[in-house]
């Protein structure tokens, strides 16, 4: 046996996974080798200090802080924002509400304490908010805007019905400048929706319309508006009457929001 | 309701293993901050793809997560290290082939070197500065402790690869062992 063949079972022989064989012709080369001798002492001393010596980091207790807090915050953003019909019954008891808050206060504590929060990974509202711009975008893109094109309300609405288990309110708004365009069909968070179509001068708005969160109509903590920003788009989420409202335009937010109350209170009082 | 009773699971399974996890990633980001983003990060990855873990040993499923985390991390915060890396591996077998081999290097005393105490901090320095593929085996198998069978799953190797592997970051240990105490001993 050679150095160089030693050297490569020099760890085997000291972790004891040669065969007798080979362990003796091995035993017989380091007797006869100082160099092999010392290197397998070295290995040795090596072996028993990386088992015994304090080698081994253990998680911060913040950090297990950290993860705990990031973790419900994933698990309430899972379960948040898919709408589930009327009839379902709520995903999440009320006690879980005050847990997913307080989880987001230690992540605000802890980013705001100097560590990186991340964010960065795309949260259920966040996909829901994506694809309401989406269907925006290609609304406009295919010249699909309209299924059925009508400025009348009593047009629009009963056109939906036999369509969608939900009649969505209706209200043409051309004297306040939000005329109405039209409606279609369309597709929402795995589920057709109702899409109403007005203008804005040459700014076109979605609205689209499906069945409140069941969960969040009950629990009688009604979320106020909800306003975000997509890829230039602006994206209102409201409720009323027991449904769930998206409006999305490229009109700016004050404008979208002056449209959004119009809408609001329009559709209440025509009671539609 | 679903979520939480996932997350319950989930925490069932995977929290007993943070310590293992931040140990790994502490040895491959060497930076306790940066360590803790990664840790964090492959905790959420982990939560995302629980539908996909089928039981099996835990502690292996997570530090696969980890691992691939901190490659990802490194790639992009230190991508000369991951050069080195496979640089290192193909010089190493140069060098070994060349027959320069793990024995005493020709007038080294070899009763020098054994002057040198292989305390933690001496140890945390070596270590430190293998290329991170050493690292990380020499992590999952001398500190973790951890069997080759599950090494090769976590590394997605056959186990044959991780003793070779293993036995050439040990045989780079003991040189830098060999050059650190070399080095102290002609101050």
């Amino acid at each position: 046996m050679n150095c160089k063949q030693s050297t490569d079972l020099i760890l085997p022989h000291l972790e004891g996974e040669l065969d007798p064989a080979q362990a003796a012709e091995l035993d017989a080369h380091l007797r006869g080798c100082p160099q092999c001798r010392a290197s397998s002492d070295e290995q040795r001393q090596l072996g028993a200090a990386l088992k015994t010596q304090a080698l081994r980091f253990a998680a911060p207790a913040k950090l297990r802080l950290r993860i705990a807090a990031a973790l419900e915050d994933e698990a309430a953003a899972e379960s948040r924002p898919r709408m589930p019909t009327a009839s379902a019954p709520p995903r999440r008891p009320a006690y879980w509400r005050p847990a997913a808050m307080a989880a987001s206060l230690v992540l605000a504590i802890a980013a705001s304490s100097g560590m990186t929060a991340y964010f960065t990974l795309p949260r259920q509202q966040d996909t829901v908010v994506q694809q309401v711009v989406s269907d925006h975008i290609r609304s406009l893109m295919a010249g699909h805007l309209t299924d059925v094109a009508s400025s009348d309300q009593h047009t629009v609405k009963p056109w939906f019905h036999g369509k969608l288990d939900i009649s969505p309110p209706v209200d043409d708004l051309k004297d306040q400048g939000f005329p109405l365009v039209g409606g279609r069909l369309d597709y929402l968070d795995e589920r057709p929706v109702a899409a109403l179509v007005y203008r804005h001068r040459q700014h076109p708005i979605n609205v689209f319309v499906m069945p409140a969160d069941a969960g969040d109509q009950g629990d009688g903590a009604p979320r106020g508006m909800e306003s975000f920003s997509e890829r230039g788009f602006n994206v209102l989420h409201w409720r009323q009457g027991g449904m769930s409202l998206w409006a999305v335009s490229d009109l700016n937010l004050a404008e979208l929001r002056d449209f959004q109350k119009l809408f609001e209170t329009g559709t209440a009082q025509s009671g539609s | 309701m679903v979520e939480h009773e996932r997350l319950k699971r989930f925490n069932d399974i995977a929290v007993p293993h943070m310590d293992a996890a931040y140990n790994l990633a502490r040895w491959l980001t060497r930076n306790d901050h940066d360590a803790q983003d990664v840790v964090q990060e492959a905790y959420l990855r982990a939560f995302r793809f629980f539908d996909g873990y089928r039981g099996g040993d835990a502690r292996a499923w997570i530090l696969k997560i980890v691992r691939h985390t901190c490659f990802t991390w490194l790639a992009r915060n230190r991508p000369v290290e991951i050069v080195a890396a496979s640089e290192a591996e193909i010089d190493e077998e140069r060098t070994l082939a060349d027959g320069e081999a793990g024995g005493a290097a020709s007038g080294n005393d070899p009763e020098t070197l054994l002057l040198q105490r292989l305390d933690a901090e001496l140890l945390t320095e070596l270590i430190g500065k293998l290329p991170p593929l050493y690292r990380e085996i020499l992590v999952l198998r001398e500190i973790e402790e951890m069997s080759y069978r599950d090494i090769a799953e976590i590394l997605e190797l056959p186990i044959g690869t991780v003793m070779s592997r293993l036995a050439r970051a040990r045989q780079r240990l003991q040189r830098a062992w060999r050059h650190s105490a070399a080095a102290r001993h002609e101050q």
